[in-house]
């Protein structure tokens, strides 16, 4: 046995645990997550099937976790899992599954298929087996601090750039706010309206916050690659600047994965609980709207639809906050046939966007998302996540569609009431 | 052996040891799951994880409308030879009989003509999902020899339980009645080592599921 293939196996032991032996144990074969998961619809390939992309971890907890399996290993009746067919499972894992969840809302004796996914993969990164991509990006997450290479002169200019059009100032490395905001790279070069948005919305309610000039990225290539020890590094350079300027809570920009990695997985990757909190942007601008603080004047007219990002809503618990503000600003907001927790993925989730590899794969799945928006006819589409949008407009460019995708928080930022605005809306 | 006495052994030491190897084995079973263990969660939680254990234990009974579209057939022919074969299983009256003079505990029986009904259709049931598995591509993908053997195990004790009550084939009664309790017998003594297990560990899966998901407020 190869050391690379025994770093693997040995990681899949250390994640098997009561919950994944009761899935194994539970599952009946019915072939249920297929129906749930895009990437089966859209390919009809039987291979794709959720469960399926589990064999190797269920045979390890077959054969050293269940009662009649050590006898058959010790008997060798059966056959241990080899290299080559975790070569053979890196597409299943990595290519054809966001760890959207949406299997795990649907299978009937409920495993939580999702959560072994992500089990699976830190035994497929230890084995050798991540997609080349993944890898690249998690390298320059360590060493340059974002999976994209934004280094922290690239924010500088895009905060001077939003100054300028703002006319106040962004506040950075101010200790004793009460928020740090975190950005994922994407939101830097791609969507740096977001910065400005933010900055007037919380200009507007009266919020104290601040970016960190150590610690502003929000991603975290660890959890989608499935390295525990480098995502938990990652955590911990958001824990040491929040302890350095000594806030209260942490803001999750508008992305999905970096959610579940800062407010989930986290606490449970450094080992210890954090001593701030951890808000999601939109579970603040809701609780703004509560307080009174988040007011906003005039409504759009379009027809608006909301993507749930999985990991905000479906794996995250981010679900009611979002319809709330939209209603506040949209007159005409109509939900897609299957929303809110058992949204359809957009198909770009959980590294599958990192990965170059997968892009046909993607834009194929993408047709059931086409299929949700046939069904209600949208101007345009609203979400709460940079890798979403960007994928959304990709797979809309593809399948011909023309369609805007729009930031929640900057919608929100262009409806404000008062001075604060900076377009004419009013 | 005459018939009497491999009715007498059948209903004796046979079911003994099956019952010993199915109690055992499902214990077993169930014992190296909760061994595990799973990790503390560090994270603050916004909801019950225990609140949503139980509520998804429950809840996943209910199809999500989507699945009930897409999947109809396996989720209703799902559900008829589940009831069905419970409903044969726990309210027939000789098998209450059976539990009674086990157990010591009894409760009402169905009428034996709707009990016999009902094992019809479980059996067209049964055959049906069995056509569906070796029809529809994913499932053939995922079937092994193991699937077939339950689906086996778990329809032979209805076909012998209705052969011996309406005294078909050109065995004497007796025998028949042997026939059926030792296929009873090979669905206890095969359950704890197959997927049949799931009959217990599904509310272990379903706990799990929903707690995950409690602890982060979202309903599962």
């Amino acid at each position: 046995m190869s050391a690379s293939l025994d770093r693997g196996l040995n990681a899949f032991r250390e994640q098997i645990d009561a919950p994944v032996a009761a899935f194994f144990s539970s599952c009946v074969h019915c072939g249920l997550c297929a129906e749930a998961c895009l990437f089966y619809t859209e390919t009809n390939d039987p291979t794709l099937t959720p469960i399926h992309k589990l064999e190797p971890l269920r045979r390890v907890w077959k054969q050293e976790y269940t009662f009649w399996g050590r006898y058959a290993r010790a008997f060798g009746l059966t056959r241990p899992v080899t290299d080559e067919e975790l070569t053979d499972w890196e597409t299943l894992v990595y290519d054809s599954c966001t760890m959207c969840g949406r299997c795990s809302m649907v299978c009937p004796v409920g495993n939580d298929i999702a959560y072994m996914i992500r089990k699976m993969r830190e035994g497929m990164a230890a084995a050798g087996h991540a997609p080349p991509d993944l890898v690249g990006a998690t390298q320059r997450a360590v060493t340059i601090g974002s999976p994209m290479g934004v280094k922290l002169p690239a924010l500088q200019a895009q905060i001077r750039h939003a100054e300028e059009e703002l006319g106040f100032s962004i506040p950075v490395d101010v200790e004793g706010a009460d928020y740090m905001l975190l950005l994922s790279s994407m939101e830097i070069m791609n969507f740096p309206e977001f910065i400005s948005a933010i900055a007037r919305i919380f200009k507007h309610a009266n919020v104290s916050w601040t970016i960190s000039s150590e610690a502003f990225e929000a991603t975290n290539s660890g959890i989608q690659i499935g390295v525990s020890d480098i995502a938990a590094e990652l955590v911990e350079r958001i824990v040491a600047a929040a302890g350095k300027l000594k806030v209260k809570s942490v803001i999750s920009p508008e992305c999905g994965h970096a959610y579940m990695a800062i407010r989930w997985e986290g606490p449970n990757l450094i080992g210890r609980p954090y001593d701030f909190k951890v808000v999601h942007i939109l579970e603040l601008l809701e609780q703004l709207r509560e307080e009174g603080r988040l007011r906003t004047t005039g409504k759009e007219t379009q027809r608006l639809t909301y993507h749930d990002p999985c990991q905000i809503s479906r794996r995250g618990g981010v679900v009611q906050q979002p319809r709330n503000l939209l209603n506040m600003v949209a007159e005409d907001f109509v939900e897609m046939p299957e929303t809110g927790t058992m949204n359809w993925c957009c198909g770009a989730g959980g590294g599958v966007s990192s990965n170059e590899r997968a892009d046909d794969l993607r834009l194929k799945a993408f047709n059931r998302k086409k299929k949700q928006l046939d069904a209600i006819h949208p101007d345009a589409i609203v979400s709460a996540c940079s890798n979403c949008r960007i994928h959304l407009e990709d797979g809309l460019e593809e399948y011909g569609m023309d369609m805007p995708v729009l930031s929640l928080t900057e919608t929100i930022a262009e409806y404000l009431a008062g001075s604060e605005q900076a377009g004419s809306k009013e | 052996m005459s018939e009497a006495e491999l009715l007498l052994w059948v209903r004796g030491p046979a079911l003994q040891i099956a019952t010993a190897i199915f109690l055992l084995g499902v214990v077993v079973r169930l014992a190296e799951i909760l061994m595990l263990g799973r990790k503390k969660d560090l994270a603050e939680a916004r909801g019950s994880a225990v609140a949503g254990g139980l509520r998804t234990i429950f809840s996943r009974f209910v199809p999500d409308r989507g699945t009930l579209q897409r999947s109809t057939f396996n989720v209703v022919a799902g559900y008829i030879f589940h009831i069905g074969f419970f409903v044969v299983l726990f309210l027939f009256t000789p098998h209450i009989l059976l539990f009674q003079d086990v157990l010591n505990v009894s409760w009402p029986s169905l009428p034996t003509p709707m009990v016999d009904a009902t094992t019809i259709v479980t059996i067209i049931a049964l055959l049906a999902v069995l056509a569906h598995r070796l029809q529809n591509p994913v499932m053939r993908f995922l079937s092994g020899f193991q699937d077939y053997l339950v689906w086996l195990v778990t329809i032979l004790p209805l076909v012998t339980g209705y052969l011996a009550f309406h005294r078909i084939g050109a065995v004497p009664p007796p025998t028949l009645i042997a026939i059926h309790i030792l296929s009873v017998e090979l669905l206890m003594v095969i359950f704890p080592f197959t997927k049949l297990m799931h009959a217990f560990t599904f509310f272990m899966a379903r706990y799990y599921n929903g707690a995950i998901s409690g602890y982060r407020g979202v309903n599962s």
